[in-house]
């Protein structure tokens, strides 16, 4: 409403002026899926048959004036979404003046303190994840080197709203920026703190629980040469819940980060402490939503099919220890080593397990179930990846990326997978690229995966061939030929081709998708298997 | 109600469309590689093309670009002054591993960190990579969703049709 009005207003007032009456943009994306049977891969039955998730947003700026609107249409959600993304309707609209001192914004926006790890409002349209608020929010620039920020609202769930209140603060103080002395020197040093509540009645019959639950955090940023460190630490207040099984223990987040680089060489050492920092708007909530704090995994984020979508890490809020290690280095050119164009070697390493916790017997009273401490592991393994990626260019025409995973994934805790236990995967990836000629290339890839557990061993193929700066034609067909079941060594063929043209895209695929799980951030949606034909195009304007 | 209201927000910025060649750059506060504030209003290039594209450590494609151009950035620059803004749109999880990619591919573009997408919301992208070519009048006049191999040739003869003063389509 906010967003029209404003949209409105600006428009009768640029008629007055007869000036250039500001601009509208937008982006555009839908998504039909056309389903058959295919009950052996044991893809669910879909009524419908045919299914589309869609959207479209619209920006309006005048100078210093900004409004937007997002209609949203799922006719009926895709599988894999959450079914609560029913109908249709505009469940964002905003309006926003940015002035030199202040910056306001009333109805739905996205924001983060930090790193998130107190509170982020986000979409992942992909995941279909999107917890907007809708609320009020202020942004200020005191003087130079602070900032602050303060909103309240809530959160969004599907086509309606959290039954809590979320409202916070946010400082961030950048010392070089402030003091003039300061400006030039060789050291950086960036503070920042945040305090975010939420209020919720007690809807609880059992328990007598807390309405107001508060979270506070501090973060530091220093930087010096080409070293770095990022450190935050978020203390929140008992805060029973579904999540947590309704203890009155309180949580904690701890997350450090230190980095060097220089030209050709880049590493990253990052650790984190979670423990009981489930939080939400909604205590009573689960899976993705209504949540306010953002607690992503300290795994790497892989891209090939069978690295990515069969087992990857999904963070533990009740409580996880992780650690990572992470290396980019580029051999030198003209060496023998690094080949006459050089050659990219990336390193990973990602250890998670569970916390090092006390069992205390006071469910009947206190409700704190445990003890733990920041500064010890817990022996049981969540999650082990190693994984090296070696890129080369070979010649003009011919690049060589060869990569190896080895994964230590404990399914009992994580649950992602079919069967119980702890499963002990290797994957090999060879992708090879062939120019023909400036518009004209070929991309292959073949995919191993050797495991005694689960599902057994999978092999992937794919061929993709370009035509820049318009066509693309491919396939892939995943099987598991190691599955211990003989009649589920299955091939997953499938067919895709795309054309773009500027900010257009339109997409169109036949075949066979594999069950999954596919992530962003620390975040993951199953989808289900499913065949048939799917349509989709995005647009920006 | 909703419909009434959203019927009436195209009908109202209908003569708004009518928009001759390109658009400015939408501002907003971003970061930089070392933490500080940056907005996306003050980027400029002097009168000479920029070219801004989205991507993340997590995208394949967008990588790949990008370090196709840098082996020719050097000789685009010295040609047309072309600078190059990679936007990177990791959020909390990968943030802290942008620098040290960066560096450790020997990039040397200006790099923005967008972790909430703020700037990416503005620009309406949808998904990564997603390249736009601006004018030396800060106006976008061109934009590409996705990568192909090859891509950037055609990318290249813009930049160069800018840089000598031709006017482009934009899409």
């Amino acid at each position: 409403m906010a967003a029209f009005l404003c949209s409105q207003f600006l428009f009768l007032k640029a008629q007055e002026n007869n000036k250039l009456p500001g601009e509208i943009h937008g982006n555009f994306e839908m998504t039909t899926q056309f389903y058959s049977v295919d009950t052996i891969i044991g893809a669910p039955i879909v009524p419908e048959k045919v299914l589309m998730n869609g959207f479209l947003n619209l920006i309006y700026t005048k100078d210093k004036f900004t409004a937007g609107l997002r209609y949203e249409a799922y006719q009926n959600v895709l599988q894999g979404f959450d079914p609560g993304y029913a109908g249709s309707g505009i469940p964002f609209r905003y309006g926003t003046y940015s002035g030199d001192l202040l910056e306001i914004t009333a109805g739905n926006f996205y924001e983060q303190f930090g790193s998130g790890l107190i509170f982020r409002s986000y979409e992942e349209r992909g995941l279909g994840v999107d917890n907007a608020m809708e609320g009020m929010r202020v942004k200020a620039k005191v003087r130079p080197g602070i900032y602050l920020k303060g909103m309240i609202g809530r959160q969004r769930l599907f086509f309606a709203q959290s039954n809590g209140i979320v409202r916070g603060i946010d400082g961030e103080f950048n010392l070089n920026e402030a003091f003039e002395g300061l400006a030039e020197k060789k050291t950086k040093v960036i503070l920042g703190s945040s305090f975010v509540s939420k209020y919720q009645a007690d809807d609880n019959v059992t328990y007598n629980l807390p309405e107001n639950v508060a979270a506070a955090g501090g973060r530091l940023n220093l930087i010096r040469g080409n070293f770095s460190i990022f450190s935050e630490y978020v203390y929140k207040a008992n805060d029973p819940s579904a999540d947590n099984n309704f203890i009155y223990k309180p949580g904690q987040a701890f997350f450090i980060s230190t980095s060097y680089s220089t030209r050709g060489f880049g590493l990253n050492l990052s650790a984190k402490h979670i423990d009981n920092m489930s939080f939400r708007s909604d205590r009573n909530e689960n899976i993705n939503n209504l949540l306010i704090s953002y607690l992503p995994a300290l795994t790497k984020q892989h891209t090939y099919n069978l690295a990515a979508t069969l087992y990857p890490y999904a963070t533990q809020p009740t409580g996880e220890v992780g650690f990572q290690a992470d290396l980019t280095y580029k051999l030198k050119k003209g060496t023998w080593y690094g080949g006459k164009y050089g050659t990219s070697v990336l390193v990973n390493y990602a250890a998670a397990n569970g916390l090092d916790t006390t069992s205390v017997d006071d469910l009947n009273t206190t409700r704190q179930a445990y003890k733990t401490n920041i500064l010890s592991t817990g022996d049981i393994v969540f999650f082990r990846d190693f994984n090296i990626e070696v890129t080369r260019k070979l010649s003009k025409e011919f690049k060589l990326k060869a990569s190896y995973f080895n994964f230590i994934f404990n399914n009992d805790v994580m649950k992602l997978a079919g069967k119980p236990g702890t499963f002990y995967v290797d994957i090999a990836v060879i992708d090879l690229l062939y120019k023909f000629n400036k518009t004209h290339s070929l991309r292959t890839e073949f995919q191993n995966m050797w495991t005694k557990q689960d599902q057994g061993n999978w092999a992937t193929f794919v061929a993709e061939y370009s035509l820049a700066p318009h066509w693309f034609f491919s396939f892939m067909d995943q099987y598991n030929y190691g599955n211990p079941v003989e009649s589920k060594r299955l091939h997953y063929p499938i067919f895709s081709s795309g054309y773009n043209t500027g900010g257009t895209r339109i997409m169109a695929s036949y075949g066979r998708q594999r069950a999954g799980i596919f992530c962003v951030g620390g975040v993951c949606r199953t989808v289900p298997a499913s065949n048939g034909v799917t349509l989709s195009i995005t647009s920006s304007f | 109600m909703k419909v009434l209201i959203f019927s009436l927000f195209i009908a109202f910025s209908f003569p708004i469309f009518a928009q001759d060649g390109g658009r400015e750059i939408p501002s907003v506060d971003v970061k930089d590689l070392f933490g500080n504030n940056f907005n996306t209003g003050d980027i400029d290039n002097e009168g000479k093309p920029i070219i801004i594209s989205f991507w993340a450590t997590w995208c394949s494609p967008c990588k790949r670009e990008l370090n196709n151009i840098a082996e020719e950035y050097v000789d685009w620059q010295e040609e047309t002054g072309v600078k190059i803004i990679a936007v990177s749109i990791d959020d909390a999880r990968n943030m802290q591993k942008v620098k040290p990619y960066v560096d450790g591919q020997a990039w040397d573009y200006q790099v923005l960190l967008d972790p909430n997408g703020d700037f990416k919301r503005l620009m309406n992208v949808n998904n990564v990579p997603h390249t736009f070519l601006v004018d030396g009048n800060n106006q976008i006049v061109w934009q590409h969703n996705s990568y192909s191999e090859g891509d950037e040739y055609e990318l290249y003869d813009l930049v160069k049709k800018l840089s000598s003063g031709e006017k482009i389509d934009s899409h």
